[in-house]
């Protein structure tokens, strides 16, 4: 297969200088960014297999001694790529605060308690359906210094490898209908709504499971499509 | 119309996730339980060619390190074959991924250990320099910034079709210069996210 990757479809993006994101002043680059043609180089991406994980790397729950407290919720999804084909043997990594809202991270100062049953971090790969599935605990909503009582909205973190290293993705899943969305600079890095919803999970009460965990789909879209005759043209 | 899924920055607590070992003992970000997934040591028992180790610091627009940035770089094998389906790779090196990951410390240094890239085809079968693309995370970028790696002690770097697009004065920034008298031999490579001699950087 052989996908080709327009950067029209990065409009979906956050600009890198975001200001009301503040750490983005000095970390953006300030010169344009040079375009140039996608060679082997950039086609090409690393591949892994079943054989990169362990069984029960996506548990996050069965990490320690005990469980973890906190809602106990599945997130699952199918990684896609831009024409909604599923992206089999994709690497899934995923990292968030717990419940409380606090990291493991040594840096995180957050004055809430850590769990001793929880760390935070799970992966998977997808199947031949492009289907993942987590099994966690409903991260927590905590402060950060950006600017006067700012609060991140409840986030999960995704980083996900597709059919090549521009399919590259690092991303955050948001809860549907949290009341500090209006409020976060880094969600609102992505201006337009429709992309914005694409990285608000749903409310899936299909496969919540009765009497242990509510469930949230997330599906992932990737930069990769099959050329049409129209991008001959395009180099 | 494409509906791609947004980029969200990788944030400051990352580590424990996607770097859990750090990249040294006295890292600030620490050492976590969670399995290290992808190294920063990409050397592999059955890879052939030179062994090289590219290292730098990251640098905001004030000069001012990046202790909590993410590095991945991806290259070809010695014999200039990335490792994917795509490229026909043959024996002997299958094992060899030409994939790597490194946190910064806390002086804003990443490094990675691994084997001076082949060169590799380019646009219209025109060979490419050896190179490796490299990509940055880190809290403040809200999506991963791609660059190249150049070595400077290449003949081809004159002839590369990317690296002659790049206007002259700027192309230094993409070089990473050989250190004299080391051992296995180190390439330094300092990435400034703006300012001043700025990296170029690729919108791809």
């Amino acid at each position: 297969m052989s996908l080709i990757y327009p950067t029209k479809s990065l409009e979906a993006y956050p600009k890198h200088l975001s200001p009301g994101y503040k750490s983005t002043v000095k970390r953006s680059p300030s010169k344009p960014l040079m375009i140039i043609p996608h060679t082997l180089s950039e086609l090409t991406g690393p591949v892994y297999g079943h054989d990169a994980i362990q069984e029960g790397d996506n548990d996050l729950t069965k990490q320690k001694s005990g469980e973890p407290l906190g809602e106990r919720i599945i997130v699952h999804g199918h990684v896609l790529d831009e024409d909604k084909r599923p992206v089999p043997n994709a690497l899934v990594e995923l990292w968030q605060a717990n419940a409380c809202g606090r990291y493991v991270h040594i840096v995180d100062q957050h004055p809430a308690p850590l769990d001793p049953n929880f760390t935070g971090a799970g992966r998977t790969v997808t199947d031949a359906k492009g289907y993942y599935k987590f099994i966690t605990v409903k991260p927590g909503a905590y402060p950060w210094g950006n600017h006067h009582n700012a609060w991140r909205p409840n986030h999960i973190h995704f980083s996900v490898f597709g059919h090549s290293f521009l399919s590259r993705l690092v991303t955050q899943m948001y809860f549907p209908g949290d009341y500090l969305f209006p409020y976060d600079p880094i969600f609102n890095s992505v201006t337009d709504p429709k992309d914005r919803a694409r990285m608000v999970s749903t409310f899936d009460l299909e496969n919540t499971v009765p009497d242990w965990a509510l469930a949230f789909r997330f599906d992932i879209v990737l930069r990769g499509r099959e050329a049409t005759p129209l991008d001959n043209d395009e180099h | 119309m494409s509906e791609i899924t947004p980029s969200q920055t990788v944030g400051p607590f990352f580590a424990y996730g996607l770097t859990p070992k750090g990249r040294c003992e006295w890292d600030p970000n620490g050492s976590y339980s969670w399995k290290n997934t992808v190294e920063s040591n990409l050397v592999t028992p059955d890879v052939t060619g030179s062994r090289i180790r590219v290292e730098g610091t990251v640098l905001d627009g004030d000069g001012v390190p990046i202790n909590d940035a993410m590095i991945e770089i991806w290259q070809a094998d010695a014999q200039g074959r990335y490792s994917d389906p795509r490229n026909g790779r043959a024996l002997p090196n299958t094992q060899f991924k030409g994939f790597g990951r490194s946190a910064t410390d806390k002086n804003g240094v990443y490094a990675f250990d691994t084997i001076k890239p082949g060169s590799v085809p380019g646009p219209k079968g025109k060979p490419q320099a050896p190179h490796i693309v490299v990509c940055i995370f880190s809290r403040g970028m809200l999506r991963q910034i791609y660059t190249r790696l150049y070595f400077s002690d290449e003949a081809a770097n004159a002839a590369d079709p990317i690296l002659t697009l790049v206007p002259e004065d700027r192309r230094g920034t993409l070089i990473a210069h050989k250190q004299a008298g080391t051992e296995p031999l180190l390439y330094r490579f300092d990435i400034r996210v703006q300012g001043d001699n700025e990296t170029v950087f690729f919108e791809i």
